[in-house]
């Protein structure tokens, strides 16, 4: 168990630090290359580098491959081969024009989930919190090519506002770490750890003002990399309510999908004040988004918007953690 | 509390996760088919499986008639 923590603090302090100390070499070269984007958000609309991802996927791939040192199972190649992935699907969607096409990101990432199945790291056992397990064969191979899809474009479409993406994955990933360890599926647990500390180290620098975006690349590699351990960690209904808060916003990308060919003609769902503050807007074919439910009530400053979203993750990471302990009981 | 209501509909979401999974558990799971030969088991786990994508999209349509009453009731008020 001594060995078990070593390790642990081991890869956490290599993912940390991997992304703290690369982020503002990374920032300077995409500043120097232009690779910027504005930020309507801040006045003044300043401009911010995107393509954070490198440094979270440099983090990530560092602390993952030590951790095969120690622990060289099957588990931890699908997780980097995923999330590298999940990464180069951003990259591609970021850099090119692919982006028109709104089925390349979802099959991209469906692409993504086949080392899962290929290196057959996943048991078809879906197990519910209070009822027992069901086995389910065929679905199952649908849900690991689905659940990809699913996390990464959940996590990108959270990634709105200064913070949001990396404070939230933050969150998330630790009550997942921690609901491993709780299960007893330790190696899995570390296997998690620099999911939380790549997204806290990259939440210095993302918070508001932002100093630099993620991007798809950043935000699809830490969706991907969240769903690829849900499923070899055998926690997904665990994982889906820890990501309940920003879920929300996938009920807003199904009809969006329903609604292809019209979605030029959709509203924004929120707009900014004079006093640059965020508001909900009272288009009827607006999307509600998180965001837009959030200001429901009033306009709110970009932070107090973030703070809240923060909130709700706690809250959703508790009921996640009262769900493990619920996993042991049966009715 | 600013965002409260949206507190409720994450604990509402995740009281229907449970009780989805128990529909799951105790209702499909132990159904079985026969008199199809070597095709039982498949025909089987198609038809549960098919039950299971229904019950997604119901707790998908659920969840969202229920998001955007909330959005509108508070939007309105």
């Amino acid at each position: 168990m001594q060995d078990h923590i070593l390790i642990a603090a081991l890869v956490s302090v290599i993912a940390f630090f991997s992304v703290y100390i690369i982020t503002p070499y990374l920032i300077r070269f995409l500043e120097k290359r232009n690779l910027t984007v504005k930020d309507f958000h801040r006045k003044g609309g300043a401009t911010v580098p995107r393509l954070g991802g490198v440094s979270i996927l440099i983090g990530i791939i560092s602390s993952e491959l030590v951790l095969f040192v120690f622990f060289p199972i099957t588990e931890i190649i699908v997780i980097l081969i995923t999330t590298s992935l999940a990464f180069l699907v951003g990259l591609v969607d970021e850099v090119t024009g692919l982006k028109k096409f709104i089925w390349f990101k979802p099959l991209a990432l469906a692409g993504a989930a086949i080392p899962i199945l290929l290196l057959g790291t996943f048991d078809s056992n879906l197990v519910f919190p209070l009822f027992g397990s069901i086995k389910i064969p065929l679905l199952y191979l649908a849900v690991v090519v689905f659940i990809i899809p699913i996390t990464g474009n959940t996590v990108n479409s959270i990634d709105v506002l200064n913070g949001a993406a990396s404070g939230f994955m933050t969150i998330a990933s630790f009550a997942l770490a921690t609901s491993l360890f709780i299960l007893g599926n330790y190696e899995i647990a570390i296997a998690c750890l620099p999911l939380g500390f790549v997204s806290l180290a990259f939440y210095k620098y993302h918070k508001f003002p932002s100093r630099i975006f993620p991007g798809n690349s950043g935000a699809l590699a830490l969706g991907g990399m969240y769903g690829v351990i849900a499923i070899v960690g055998q926690v997904e209904i665990i994982a889906a309510i820890a990501l309940f808060p920003a879920i929300i916003n996938i009920f807003y990308l199904l009809s969006r999908m329903k609604r292809i060919k019209d979605r030029e003609k959709k509203s924004k769902p929120v707009t900014i004040t004079d006093d640059f503050k965020l508001a909900a807007t009272n288009y009827k074919d607006a999307p509600i988004t998180l965001v837009r439910l959030i200001l429901a009530r009033g306009p709110l400053s970009e932070k107090q918007v973030v703070s809240i979203i923060f909130k709700l993750a706690l809250f959703a990471a508790a009921l996640a953690i009262i769900t493990t302990f619920m996993m042991g009981v049966r009715l | 509390m600013i965002g409260a209501h949206i507190f409720f509909f994450i604990f509402i979401m995740w009281i229907l996760i449970i009780a989805g999974g128990g529909i799951l558990v105790l209702l499909v799971a132990p159904i079985t088919i026969s008199g199809f030969g070597e095709l039982d088991s498949f025909i089987s786990s198609s038809i549960k499986a098919i039950i299971a994508i229904a019950l997604i999209v119901a707790w998908i349509i659920i969840l969202s008639k229920i998001k955007n009453r909330m959005f509108l009731k508070r939007i309105t008020s």
